[in-house]
């Protein structure tokens, strides 16, 4: 079968050799591009870093109004902070990965001329994006430790955040890749993040899904972060060592799985940019 | 490492396609769908082999699209030949394009930092070099300025500065140093004449040989992929003038 991106192998039968290797200081280079891309975006706005505060807190007063006042649950105690803790690991993920995906694309200058490790660019974008967001991860804790208070479950946090952001940095690795080919695939990701907000559980409970459902959770690596997010922080537990155990399991082989991907297409993107 | 060339080229070739719409979901299902390979490649260089020593300095000529850039391309590692060897032993820094790794928000400052970590510099070399390139660049009442701000000139000056100020092995220009005015260009080439009397190789592009003359022994004539004449710059500079007094 015919690949869409097909290369000139079929064409000459030597294969394509890989870009020359670029050495030098990898952690310098990362720091320097998302030290670019949050510059970027914040230098031209009065207010900033608040934006991305008011971002949570408007959503969160409008769910809470909603699921509180126009549909009343009685059975949720903290219902703003329950959601809170939903929309955050939400929006980390679903910003992360846009964004990545679309990194290559706006950085086509740089890639076209100048030998840059193309993995950075990616990369870069999720570890800005995280910067950005460390602001909403802490507005969280913060209302989380007034409203609940601090608790020892709480070293969990340090698993689970790494898990998430290891998951989207390989997720935004392969879908920047394809980007490259398929221009349309940022809107696949835009609509995605449309449905999952609904199929993750931010506003309800997951111990309102009918048991035939469930099944659409149990592979849902958001899902499995809220509810992570959801017993330390509200529950004061650890969350089950099986939701863990899946969670670092299905982040690493992502990641992986991303990097081989990306590494696959990469010789071509010049081309295609 | 001096006995082994600083660029070499063996054998290659390298198509481009055309895009016409290709980027877009429809057209790559409408060639899986019709099983035709509806693409249309052009040859940008066709079976090119060449070496350039340690040291020499080589001017690459040809209209419009005869594959110059192509080449600088390749040398710089930004993209694989399809077929045949490219070769560059030591540090590449390309001025491909007026600032292109620039980003027009940011800092002069913050530039210089962003292409010393693209080039691979740590921050310590980084900082140990920042000082000499704002001196070089002659704008450091600018540098803590967005780029927008700054004058195409300024744009270039600080483009070369970087690149030349980063301690390359090979350096490629593009067609950079027709831009700023008579006494930074005469600048310009004092530290390209000083670049080759260290023992540097340059690789330029030129339309006319005018400029690439001052500093370049050697040439290429590049015309549709294809190398016409490698030799003595005067010698490929008359052929090349010769073939477009001709075609006109």
């Amino acid at each position: 079968m015919r690949l869409p991106f097909s290369t000139n192998a079929d064409r000459f039968p030597v294969p394509v050799r890989p870009v020359r290797n670029w050495t030098g200081d990898y952690w310098y280079l990362i720091e320097n591009l998302v030290l670019k891309d949050f510059k970027i975006r914040y230098r031209n706005m009065s207010l900033g870093m608040f934006w991305s505060l008011i971002n949570p807190l408007v959503m969160m007063s409008v769910l809470w109004f909603v699921f509180t006042r126009i549909f009343p649950n009685a059975n949720i105690p903290h219902y703003a902070l329950f959601v809170l803790c939903g929309l955050v690991p939400f929006n980390v993920f679903t910003m992360c990965w846009l964004s990545g995906t679309i990194s290559l694309i706006d950085n086509a200058h740089l890639i076209k001329r100048v030998p840059v490790p193309r993995e950075a660019i990616p990369v870069a974008a999720v570890f800005a994006n995280c910067l950005q967001l460390l602001a909403q991860v802490l507005l969280l804790l913060f209302l989380a430790a007034a409203a609940i208070g601090i608790h020892r479950s709480w070293f969990w946090l340090l698993a689970i955040w790494p898990l998430e952001v290891l998951f989207v940095t390989g997720l935004a690795l392969m879908f920047s890749a394809f980007n490259v080919y398929v221009r349309d695939v940022r809107y696949v990701v835009e609509s995605t993040n449309v449905v999952l907000f609904w199929l993750v559980p931010i506003v309800y409970d997951f111990r309102w899904i009918p048991a035939q459902y469930r099944i659409i959770y149990a592979y849902n690596p958001v899902a499995a972060m809220v509810m992570a997010l959801r017993n330390i922080l509200l529950d004061q537990t650890a969350p089950a060592g099986t939701l863990l155990a899946k969670a670092a399991i299905s982040s690493v082989a992502m990641f992986l799985l991303g990097l081989a991907v990306f590494r696959r297409l990469r010789p071509r993107f010049y081309n295609f940019l | 490492m001096s006995s082994q060339p600083a660029v070499e080229f063996r054998e290659v070739w390298k198509t481009f396609h055309r895009h016409t719409g290709q980027l877009l979901l429809r057209s790559h299902f409408k060639r899986l769908l019709t099983w035709k390979d509806s693409v249309e490649r052009f040859h940008a260089l066709r079976d090119v082999s060449f070496q350039v020593e340690h040291g020499e300095s080589l001017a690459v000529m040809g209209k419009n699209g005869a594959g110059k850039s192509t080449l600088l391309s390749l040398v710089a590692g930004l993209v694989p030949p399809d077929r045949g060897d490219v070769l560059a032993r030591g540090r590449v820094a390309a001025l491909l394009e007026l600032g292109s790794g620039f980003h027009p928000d940011l800092t002069g400052l913050e530039n210089i930092r962003l292409n010393a970590a693209l080039l691979g510099f740590s921050r310590k070399q980084t900082a140990a070099r920042l000082e000499e390139i704002v001196d070089f660049a002659e704008i450091s009442d600018f540098i803590r300025e967005p780029l927008r701000t700054y004058s195409s000139g300024m744009i270039m000056r600080l483009a070369f500065s970087v690149a030349v100020n980063l301690d390359p092995d090979i350096l490629l220009i593009d067609e950079v140093l027709t831009v700023g005015d008579a006494g930074f260009q005469a600048k310009c080439f004092d530290r390209i004449l000083d670049f080759r009397r260290r023992g540097k190789t340059i690789l330029c592009v030129s339309h006319a040989a005018g400029m690439a003359e001052r500093f370049c022994g050697r040439a290429l004539w590049l015309d549709h992929g294809e190398l016409m004449l490698d030799g003595e710059i005067g010698e490929v500079g008359c052929a090349y003038q010769g073939y477009l007094n001709a075609g006109a």
